[in-house]
């Protein structure tokens, strides 16, 4: 009995946070989530049937049901082909299922090829069908481009942008917050002026002002990169101001005297003493700017300030739902939708479970 | 009818709070009472429930819960009034609260609100209570800071919490204690957050008020010395149940619970050797889940009995000068 | 007694310091608005020939450099910024392209309705938050809690242009008629009526709730987490050890205390506002100022879009004194140290 009561209060604090972390179901549930939507943002080449840029001549067919009878005989799983249909008297053009072609679902099958984490050539791909047939999960958008291939390869853009853009917030929140709240004085004053500037300066007219100013004939990437340095210039203030106030509690601390007077540099001090101290504080932070990353990037591509074609994200793919009579009649479209409301949700719990995990005071 | 001579009576009280971890009994089955106009010192250390005790008596003990026993009080008029059948949220509870039993709290800075003036929250329990209204509300607040001894009262009540000293909050706070006349005072380590000099100054504020009002007062510390010196009986707490109890004098000079030795062997005194090691009491308190069968003090009594004392819970014995004592040493067990 | 006298000279100092940091911080915020304005490849006189090539004019070079120069868009970019801040100060905000209108008249035009917009929807999100987070932190972990927290977790979860096309198509799909814009059209540049007013009254929920729900959401969490704080603190219980009902109690200690850091993030909640107004305008249709900068943004009319920029600072700049200010009154501890 005693043995159970001291090994639950006593260990690393990495093992503390650990424990209590597991109780907030929430948050566990949050992690596993996220861990799906990062394993699809690795794989996704992979996992995508097609490139998400291969067009057809079947413009919003509606998502393929996957049957396992076919008149009345158990088969493995297949889907039925399409076929374009007019209607006699009012020329409507529709897409329907043509239950005269049988394509079998096969896995691993050579399709679309790609080059996955720039260096590995491949045309291997999770599941599809046969030559001549297509399977659309989740239906066909204007060009009859593979919605679901679409949405996988856009989780794969959406979610990266976050962690790209927490990281840059991170070194420059650290930097800034860090020099502000060692030295004091005239440093802090300038730097609190400075961050106060930036808080007032509304959020999203910033970031649009900064995004329509990205010159059109830059290339994916740099118009990428340029994204996140835009998202993290709003984001660093909060970590920042963390950084710093933690620092002038510490800075008078012993250790960090002693320190000092054994001789070691300013620098030193701040990454190796100071710092480690309020690990867990900036690793919640940092959860928590990420899901406000990824609503920026959102928003600013669906204004068509942010990521551009042939880039997808989610917010280039909600462009597509701006026409409210196209969605009523194709509602697919409007997947991404929960892809980014489940992800950003998903961040939250994730940092909230994160924060009471680390606060050591609560129950 | 005649008010009796007990104001105050606890039979057989248990409170115990029930976490995510488990259950810990934080008071256990004790027995305690105070006489009418008399100050008893409730000694113990931090963690033997003496806290949760003092909340009971005003039924402010949530998130813990009475479980069993009786709280008797004899107020006024003479009618005795069941506090722990009251519902904590009700109005019977809240005529008692500050009117009959009043308390003062360990922390004086924080035991103000924040946002609102000292004199406006005095003035909010005097005229809650009925004691003052209207315009004689301000004369009666500063009255009350002024019989506190508060150098400057008129401005003292127009000032925020945060404008005050650890002492002048503390007077402020009794002022406040005392505006509506109770009963009783509880003062649960009301010095225990101050320096040496004011906390000599606070025991004197209050030794001076018991003798003006004629109020009750049960005074919870951790520390002898200062219990010592505003007490008439002292009774000493032990994981939830009072263990010894005797008249002050009696109890320093002749304790008779081996807890109580302990404690007052472990006080430094000007007239020992210094070079000689304080005496410490071995162990520590058992963690909260696991109280020990039979007496709770076994493991850690230099004079335990095995067989008994691991096995029994002691029941009270009074003895001839006075005393009560919960201890196998002292009843049918004994060698004596 | 001098006594109001000699609590009046510190917060005098207080609001001193306070108007003398805006200052400072509008300066700042012109800089950047001024970098706007000189972010796009070219100039002004650029994007003006621009305009007029499309429509079928043109420029010859001897006049292009004799306008520069007029323009003083030769001059360097110190002296540039000093004449464009120095005539914004006076109300000369430069000339829309897009519009062929001066900007300062399309501002004044879009002003009112950005404030009305803002200012409503400020008091709905505090007028709805503060007893939902009060109501989350007394009755924690019950049903109402957690309630409140998932439409506070929604709220922040949905981009706001998401939910405003999810509410236009449910305008869409149970009234058949489309909800955007905040008039109809035969009211639009009318004189007001009551028929007018009942019609904006009625077009004002959507918008108003898409601007604020964001808002709204970090509040309750805030007020909940605030107030479960300061129930736990030690006047909380001296109160109720006085005799005071629970809800008189609750409401005059720990919330009041609760809501400084509520009335102190005032001015954040603004420009967080004038974020959600941009989006819901776009989106919506409304005549406020975030669409216009939008428009100004994506044809290159870089004049409109910084004045739209610096007017919404100036607006936020203003909110966060307002809120500083307001907060030296509630909050004793502030005022007086």
């Amino acid at each position: 009995m005693i043995d159970t009561v001291t090994s639950r209060h006593s260990g690393s604090q990495w093992q503390l946070m650990w424990a209590k972390f597991r109780h907030h179901k929430l948050a566990l549930a949050s992690l596993g989530v996220l861990g799906v939507f990062y394993s699809i943002a690795l794989l996704a080449p992979f996992l995508a049937p097609y490139d998400s840029w291969r067009a057809s001549r079947f413009a919003f067919a509606p998502p393929n049901r996957i049957h396992m009878f076919h008149q009345g005989h158990l088969m493995r799983p297949f889907v039925y082909g399409i076929k374009m249909t007019s209607d006699a008297r009012t020329f409507d053009r529709s897409i329907t299922p043509d239950t005269s072609e049988v394509w079998p679902v096969r896995f691993f099958v050579r399709g679309d090829p790609y080059v996955w984490l720039w260096m590995v050539h491949s045309n291997l791909h999770l599941f599809g069908v046969d030559s001549g047939g297509q399977i659309n999960l989740l239906g066909t958008d204007i060009l009859g481009r593979d919605c679901l291939s679409r949405d996988i390869v856009s989780t794969q853009i959406s979610v990266t942008v976050g962690m790209v853009g927490v990281f840059i917030t991170f070194v420059l929140g650290c930097l800034i917050g860090g020099a502000s709240g060692y030295y004091g004085g005239v440093v802090d004053n300038a730097v609190q002026r400075f961050m106060e500037f930036v808080t007032c300066l509304p959020t999203i007219p910033m970031w649009m002002a900064l995004g329509a100013a990205i010159p059109a004939q830059w290339s994916n990437l740099k118009v990428y990169f340029t994204i996140t340095v835009i998202l993290a210039l709003r984001s660093w203030t909060g970590l920042s101001r963390q950084v710093r106030s933690k620092l002038l509690q510490l800075r008078e601390e012993d250790y960090v005297i002693a320190a000092k007077v054994a001789g070691a540099s300013d620098w030193r001090i701040i990454l190796t003493h100071l710092l480690p101290g309020f690990a867990s504080y900036l690793i919640v932070s940092l959860t928590l700017e990420i899901p406000r990353m990824i609503l920026g990037e959102t928003t600013l591509s669906f204004f068509g300030l942010g990521l551009r074609p042939p880039t997808v994200s989610w917010g280039v793919l909600l462009q597509d739902a701006q026409n409210l009579a196209a969605i009523s009649v194709y509602p697919w479209l409007m997947f991404p939708a929960i892809l980014v409301v489940v992800c950003v949700l998903a961040f939250n719990f994730l940092g909230d479970g994160l924060r009471d995990a680390a606060d050591p005071y609560k129950e | 009818m005649p008010a009796t001579d007990t104001i105050l009576d606890i039979r057989g009280l248990t409170i115990r709070f029930h976490t995510r971890q488990g259950v810990v009994t934080a008071v256990d089955g004790l027995d305690l009472s105070l006489r009418r106009g008399s100050v008893l010192g409730v000694v113990g250390e931090s963690g033997c429930g003496k806290t949760v005790m003092s909340r009971a008596l005003i039924r402010i003990e949530a998130p813990g819960r009475i479980e069993e026993g009786q709280i008797r009080y004899s107020g006024r008029n003479g009618a005795e009034v069941a506090l722990h059948t009251l519902d904590p949220v009700g109005s019977v509870i809240r005529r008692i609260r500050w009117k009959e039993i009043a308390m003062v709290f360990q922390e004086p800075m924080t035991s103000f609100g924040p946002q609102h003036t000292v004199g406006s929250q005095i003035g909010e329990a005097m005229e809650l209570h009925r004691i003052a209204s209207g315009g004689g509300l301000q004369p009666a607040v500063v009255a009350s800071l002024r019989s506190v001894q508060m150098p400057r009262p008129e401005e003292t009540a127009r000032q925020y919490p945060h404008q005050l000293s650890g002492g002048m909050c503390q007077r402020a706070m009794i002022a406040m204690a005392l505006s509506c006349r109770p009963e009783i005072l509880i003062a649960d380590e009301p010095t225990t957050a101050l320096d040496v000099s004011t906390e000599a100054q606070i025991l004197e504020l209050l030794r001076e008020r018991q003798a003006a009002l004629g109020m009750s007062i049960l005074y919870i510390s951790h520390n002898l010395g200062v219990v010592a010196q505003i007490a008439s009986e002292v009774a000493v707490m032990y994981l939830g149940r009072i263990v010894e109890r005797a008249a002050v004098n009696v109890l320093f000079s002749s304790p008779k619970h081996p807890y109580t030795r302990a404690l007052l062997r472990s006080i430094p005194r000007v007239d020992r050797d210094s070079s000689s090691a304080l005496e410490v009491l071995s162990g520590n308190l058992p963690p909260p889940f696991e109280r020990p069968g039979g007496c709770s003090f076994h493991p850690r009594c230099p004079e335990s009995m095995a067989g008994i004392c691991d096995r029994v819970t002691p029941a009270s014995q009074r003895l001839d000068d006075g005393s009560e004592v919960c201890c196998h040493l002292y009843g049918e067990h004994s060698h004596a | 007694m001098a006594r109001s006298g000699a609590a009046a000279v510190p917060l005098l100092r207080y609001v001193a310091k306070r108007l003398l940091w805006a200052a400072v911080v509008l300066v700042l915020v012109s800089f950047f608005a001024f970098l706007v304005i000189q972010l796009p490849p070219g100039d002004f006189l650029d994007s003006y020939v621009e305009t007029l090539r499309r429509s079928g004019m043109s420029v010859d070079s001897a006049t292009l450099v004799a306008l520069r120069h007029a323009y003083g868009l030769d001059r360097p970019m110190v002296v540039q910024y000093w004449s464009w801040f120095s005539r914004f100060l006076q109300g000369d905000m430069g000339v829309s392209l897009l519009y062929v209108k001066k900007v300062n008249v399309l501002i004044m035009e879009r002003l009112p309705w950005t404030l009305l917009v803002t200012t409503s929807s400020m008091v709905l999100m505090y007028v709805i938050s503060i007893p939902i987070g009060i109501y989350a932190a007394r009755r924690q972990y019950s049903l109402g809690d957690f309630a409140a927290s998932l439409v506070a977790f929604t709220g922040m979860a949905t981009p706001g242009f998401l939910l405003a096309l999810v509410l236009m198509w449910l305008g869409y799909l149970i009234f058949g008629v489309s909800i955007g814009g905040l008039q109809s059209p035969q009211f639009i540049d009318q004189p007001w009526s009551w028929a007018a007013v009942k019609d904006l009254l009625w077009h004002l929920p959507v918008p108003l709730f898409v601007v604020a729900i964001a808002g709204m959401a970090n509040l309750i969490r805030t007020m909940r987490g605030t107030l479960l704080d300061e129930l736990g603190k030690q006047y909380v219980t001296v109160a109720r050890a006085k005799g005071l009902e629970e809800g008189v109690l609750i409401r005059r200690y720990p919330v009041r205390a609760a809501l400084n850091p509520i009335i102190s993030s005032g001015g954040w909640l603004l420009a967080e506002l004038f974020s959600g107004e941009t989006v819901a305008g776009i989106v919506l249709g409304l005549p406020t100022l975030g669409p216009l900068m939008y428009r100004a943004l994506l044809a290159e009319d870089m004049y409109l879009a910084a004045s739209c920029v610096m007017i919404m600072s100036i607006l936020t700049v203003i909110g966060f004194l307002v809120s500083d200010i307001v907060l030296a009154f509630t909050d004793p501890r502030i005022r007086l140290s």
